[in-house]
């Protein structure tokens, strides 16, 4: 495997801006990627899109993975991605930031460690992206405009797309009710 | 010596009252599409020219379930559809029949999951089922010629308590798949 060449141009200029904070930095076939602390997301993407140097006005997706069973370490279970495009210098930044979970993740309870800054203040388009994440992992975006689930119905158990929720269901897709010949 | 034999031969035909309806249900069935997928495709094929389910006085596509007696399901349909599904069933007025076209409609197909109804006819009565993935256009037009075969044995008023039930017909291919012959070569032009 190829040694990473971090030569991002936008990686210095996030290292002065933030002394205080730890960057985990990595690139795969020219994919740079930079690990964010939570607590630290929003005011880094606050610059990235407000520095004219980096200039990131596009957030082409935010997304979510779930690394339950990785075959390596990640520096925690859920991670929320964030692919950021510049239209001016034609670049792409790869942001992630890891959240571990406090409470069982079976169900569909809310938990207060899967919160992140909603970033729909930098980006208004990451409104139904952030409430899509929320939807299928369950990971919460604080002052988000409108905090509901997007895909599945309001009373849906689980969040789906967490790898210890059975790709079959539990049973959602055959509880429902049988519509007879004389119905009404 | 019959009936016949009192009335002007060149407009009056004898027939049986279900007979007559019958025909007239056969020959005119309106199709409701409930097309969500791939299939649904198939299924505007099947009523385009090519095809022309007009040959069968299926091709009046009528998207009020209130005017329509045929519901076509074409394609997966996912919990949150299914609904949808069954308030359209409900709205069609008597007699309806419905078909279960393709894989993912009669069986839920290849999509496994939890967000996925695996075969509609868990959840409301289908008569015949075409298979397929999506079915050609010539298996569709035998699902529509496998309703019209139960629309021609129906009894008028219905036989027992007055309610149809599903007869659940499914359609085998007529006909022997074989490789289409392709000029394509290989390599060197």
């Amino acid at each position: 495997m190829a040694t990473p060449v971090l030569d991002h141009p936008d990686l210095p200029r996030l290292k002065a801006a933030f002394p205080d904070v730890k960057f985990l930095a990595s690139e795969y076939r020219g994919q740079t990627t930079v690990v964010v602390p939570a607590d630290a997301l929003h005011r880094v993407m606050r610059l990235l899109h407000d520095d004219p140097a980096c200039n990131y006005d596009f957030l082409s997706d935010v997304t979510a993975a779930d690394y339950l069973g990785y075959p390596s370490r990640t520096p925690g279970r859920f991670a929320v991605v964030y692919l950021l495009l510049s239209t001016n210098h034609g670049r792409r930044l790869t942001i992630k930031t890891y959240l571990d979970p406090s409470v069982d993740t079976l169900g569909n309870e809310l938990d207060p460690a899967l919160i992140v800054p909603s970033v729909t203040d930098i980006w208004p388009g990451a409104e139904w992206r952030e409430r899509e994440v929320f939807d299928m992992y369950g990971i919460q975006f604080r002052d988000h405009p409108d905090h509901r689930r997007i895909l599945t119905w309001e009373t849906y158990p689980a969040f789906p797309l967490r790898k210890d929720y059975p790709l079959r269901g539990r049973g959602e897709r055959e509880r429902y009710r049988v519509m007879p010949r004389d119905a009404r | 010596m019959g009936l016949e034999a009192a009335l002007p031969v060149d407009n009056i035909l004898t027939t049986q009252l279900n007979r007559v309806i019958n025909w007239a249900r056969r020959s005119a069935v309106w199709p409701m599409p409930f097309a969500t997928a791939c299939c649904g495709i198939e299924l505007m094929a099947t009523a385009s020219s090519r095809f022309d389910l007009a040959r069968f006085g299926a091709e009046v596509f009528r998207f009020s379930p209130r005017q329509a007696d045929l519901l076509i399901v074409a394609g997966r349909v996912s919990i949150k559809m299914l609904p949808v599904l069954q308030r359209i069933y409900v709205q069609m007025t008597e007699p309806k029949w419905v078909i279960s076209m393709g894989a993912c409609a009669s069986t839920g197909g290849v999509f496994d999951t939890y967000a996925v109804v695996q075969g509609i006819d868990q959840f409301i009565p289908v008569d015949v089922y075409v298979p397929g993935c999506p079915p050609r256009p010539e298996m569709l037009i035998e699902g529509v010629m496998a309703i019209q075969r139960i629309i021609d044995n129906e009894n008028i008023p219905y036989d027992g308590d007055g309610k149809r039930l599903p007869l659940e017909v499914a359609v085998t291919p007529t006909y022997e798949p074989a490789a289409q012959p392709v000029d394509v070569t290989v390599g060197a032009s």
